[in-house]
């Protein structure tokens, strides 16, 4: 690895590590958002710095070159990130949609005793079920 | 007040819905009917409850699973004893409404669904949709061990414990045909197909275009394999 890749490696690892701590701690993200993206940039830090170990990933995995080993990491990183976000969607769509049906019920019961009658909802455009 | 509530999905389809619940109403009328609004952007509400039809309505459009769900929940909460679902395009015929009952309200089984390729002057469905749901036919065939001729059908009638059953998270709700059926087989119910007469859809309009039907039969065979692949403790009543 040449000294200008890893110079460029590390300072991308490090914008990233820190530009998480502060979304944090701004509020904008959620810790447990966070933890994937830390560990990864982490991870890439110490395995520039620790170059001999970067080698001794690198032959076990069986890849050519160093460089590779650290794509194929953030690739994979890239694969975990989305399917927690798909997890998390798929758990939000469940809670949503309790949500709606409560409200439908709820509704009605409120309209029933109060003997008034809501306006009917004004759909959004989007529609939950062309998403899916 | 009756022990049965028929249960119609609804999604803008003002220009039907109003003769579909008088139709129903005409060939039953000490049974409730429910009419649930997914978010239509129509007066479909108002046709329905102008109808005499009991009104849910969902804030958003949430698919046909969500709103027959929600369905359900309003009849267990309600406590009736036994549910009829009928789709709101016209397509089924409200006469037969007893036929599915019988067998429920008798005991004989937990769950009726109407199977328009048993009853002889039901409208045949075009060659894909029929294509479709043969492969269906075939697989739930397999799977639970017992012929069903129809099992995309929505033309259903249950009781009380089905009820229960399909108001929890175990519910199929992003496409709740033929794995629903296999799911009820999981669970130990007793499911019996009731001839029907089906009309061709009136309104031309169908959740199954464009490039759907293959999404929605990949989507589905994943969703049997899965249903058969969950622990089975999920199943219990």
């Amino acid at each position: 690895m040449t000294i200008k890749q890893q110079i460029f490696s590390i300072l991308i690892s490090v914008i990233v590590f820190i530009l998480t701590i502060d979304l944090v701690r701004k509020k904008r993200l959620r810790e447990e958002y966070s933890l994937l993206w830390l560990a990864t940039s982490s991870a890439m830090i110490i395995l520039i710095l620790r170059y001999d170990w970067l080698l001794a990933l690198t032959k076990l995995i069986g890849a050519v070159l160093p460089t590779t080993t650290l794509f194929l990491g953030s690739i994979l990183f890239l694969v975990l990130l989305s399917v927690q976000f798909s997890i998390k969607i798929s758990k939000l769509s469940d809670q949503v949609k309790d949500l709606v049906q409560e409200n439908a019920l709820l509704r009605y019961e409120f309209e029933r005793s109060t003997g008034t009658q809501a306006v009917v909802p004004c759909p959004q455009t989007q529609h939950s079920a062309d998403i899916k | 007040m009756s022990d049965t509530i028929i249960i119609i999905p609804a999604y803008n389809e003002e220009d039907g819905i109003g003769q579909v619940i008088r139709d129903i109403r005409k060939a039953n009328p000490d049974i409730e009917v429910l009419v649930i609004n997914d978010g239509s952007v129509d007066r479909t509400a108002e046709a329905a409850d102008a109808a005499g039809a009991i009104v849910l309505n969902h804030n958003f459009n949430m698919g046909y699973g969500v709103t027959i769900q929600t369905g359900y929940k309003f009849a267990y909460e309600k406590g009736y004893r036994y549910l009829v679902q009928i789709d709101g395009d016209g397509q089924h015929d409200p006469s037969f409404i007893g036929h599915l009952l019988e067998p429920v309200r008798n005991g004989d089984v937990d769950f009726a669904i109407g199977s328009r390729f048993l009853w002889f002057d039901s409208y045949r469905p075009s060659f894909s949709r029929r294509l479709g749901i043969l492969f269906f036919r075939k697989l739930v065939t397999v799977i639970i061990g017992r012929e069903i001729t129809d099992p995309t059908s929505g033309y259903q009638a249950f009781n009380r414990d089905v009820m229960k059953f399909f108001s929890t998270d175990i519910f199929p709700y992003d496409y709740p045909d033929a794995d629903m059926l296999i799911t009820l087989n999981l669970a130990g119910f007793r499911i019996r197909e009731i001839p029907v007469r089906m009309y061709a859809n009136p309104t031309g309009k169908t959740m199954h275009s464009g490039a759907k039907p293959l999404y929605y039969m990949i989507k589905m065979t994943l969703s049997i394999l899965v249903t058969l692949l969950r622990n089975r403790k999920l199943y219990r009543r």
